[in-house]
């Protein structure tokens, strides 16, 4: 593909996307992903590393940096798979397929990436990447960025807050279950229930952000 | 006798979300209704034992280096068959499940069974671990949507149940999210209670 095909599919959105680039929408987009639609606590996309990794307040931070950055490189490397390889082959209904392979070899270049590059990085990051593959916020939001009809540039806006918002979810998790060991809970509720207990809470708080934007 | 043990060990034993905690996102997502957690467990259980069909019967031909590859894309064949039939002859359905055909792919049930299970298991013993784990996927769903669907519009499986009175003013709160995770979090309590009473009685 040479460059300037895939820059003016990239600039000219698909169908029903609306032309250009609108400061209104991508608000919109932003506020949506990050409150009013959170990718954890109102889609449920994300759960098994909301509770698995919300233990700790720096493991958080270290895999709320690590889904940001892979989510917004696989929205990347879908959102070109997808328009400019397999709708034009008409192979459309291959996208599963497609996009679980480019994140899972994505997942596994940015760790060889980092191993090389940057050590540090990586052992901040490093067990937090495989674990990323099988996380259905990835994948979740590659699917929705093509359901929705999102050009490049929406996409990219989305991934990123949508990244943010499960950042800020894990994050307030973290610092609630931090909290929580002090905690004297019921012995019946101890652990996952009264995590899940937590996060119903927490959805309830994220209700107040619907008539924002969305 | 060990065929029945593996078909019946998904169902309570090692109930993979009430004890393994494994599919959470599908499971809490499609619950809203009992005929949604019944798509979706029919969906995954379809994929569930034909991946682990074919990992069984491919077990020794696979490369244990590029394993996880190879279940991933049988996997994704079998989800994007369901996609395609499900969305010719189940629309309504189709719709309503929406996002959440698609991630079966990344539904850790199905990938933990082929790399824990049928990976290691004759392929007789492996589909019935599929069936068997299919199952308590889908019963664990009915329970919940079971619950959800009655507090939240007092019907269940699409019948009224709780009467006109009752579903004019719902408990709305049980179908939208925070329902999900607050109905969740009981029945994990009931059954930590019960997993107590047993560990004392011993």
């Amino acid at each position: 593909m040479n460059a300037s095909l895939l820059l003016s599919t990239a600039l000219a959105a698909p169908e029903g996307g609306g032309s250009g680039f609108d400061i209104g929408k991508m608000m919109a987009i932003i506020i949506a992903a990050i409150f009013v639609n959170n990718f954890v606590l109102s889609r449920f996309l994300g759960i098994c590393p909301f509770l698995g990794v919300s233990k700790q307040l720096d493991s958080a931070i270290g895999m709320g940096a690590a889904v940001i950055f892979v989510m917004t490189l696989a929205t990347l490397g879908s959102w070109a798979v997808y328009h400019l390889l397999l709708v034009p082959m008409d192979l459309a209904y291959l996208k599963t397929i497609a996009f679980i392979l480019i994140i899972a070899s994505l997942v596994q270049f940015v760790e060889m990436i980092l191993q090389k590059f940057s050590p540090a990085l990586y052992r901040a990051l490093g067990i937090f990447l495989p674990l990323i593959t099988t996380n259905c916020a990835i994948l979740g939001v590659a699917v929705l960025n093509i359901n929705e009809k999102y050009s490049l540039g929406y996409s990219l806006v989305n991934a990123i807050a949508a990244g943010i918002g499960f950042t800020l979810a894990l994050i307030l998790m973290a610092g609630l279950r931090q909290r929580l060991e002090m905690a004297d809970v019921p012995p019946a509720m101890k652990g996952k229930p009264v995590a899940f207990l937590i996060a119903g809470v927490m959805s309830i708080a994220f209700f107040g952000f619907a008539g924002l934007g969305g | 006798m060990s065929l029945a043990k593996d078909l019946s060990n998904g169902i309570y034993r090692e109930n993979p979300v009430f004890k393994l905690a494994l599919g959470m996102c599908p499971f809490l997502a499609v619950t809203t209704s009992v005929e949604n957690a019944l798509g979706m467990g029919a969906a995954a259980t379809f994929v569930l034992v034909c991946s682990n069909f074919l990992v069984s019967l491919f077990r020794n031909l696979i490369p244990s280096k590029v394993r996880i590859p190879c279940y991933i894309v049988i996997i994704a064949t079998f989800v994007t068959l369901v996609d395609m039939v499900m969305n010719a002859y189940l629309p309504d359905l189709h719709k309503s499940l929406g996002i959440f055909i698609p991630l079966i792919v990344v539904n850790c049930i199905i990938l933990g069974r082929a790399e824990g299970f049928a990976n290691r298991n004759p392929v007789l013993s492996s589909l019935a671990d599929g069936i068997g784990m299919g199952a308590g996927f889908t019963l664990a769903m009915v329970i919940l949507a079971s619950f959800r669907e009655l507090l939240g519009n007092g019907t269940w499986l699409n019948m009224s149940v709780l009467g006109q009175s009752y579903s004019s003013q719902p408990l709305l709160i049980a179908i939208l999210s925070p329902g999900a995770f607050i109905l969740l979090a009981f029945i994990l309590g009931f059954f930590n209670v019960l997993e107590n009473r047993k560990g004392g009685g011993r």
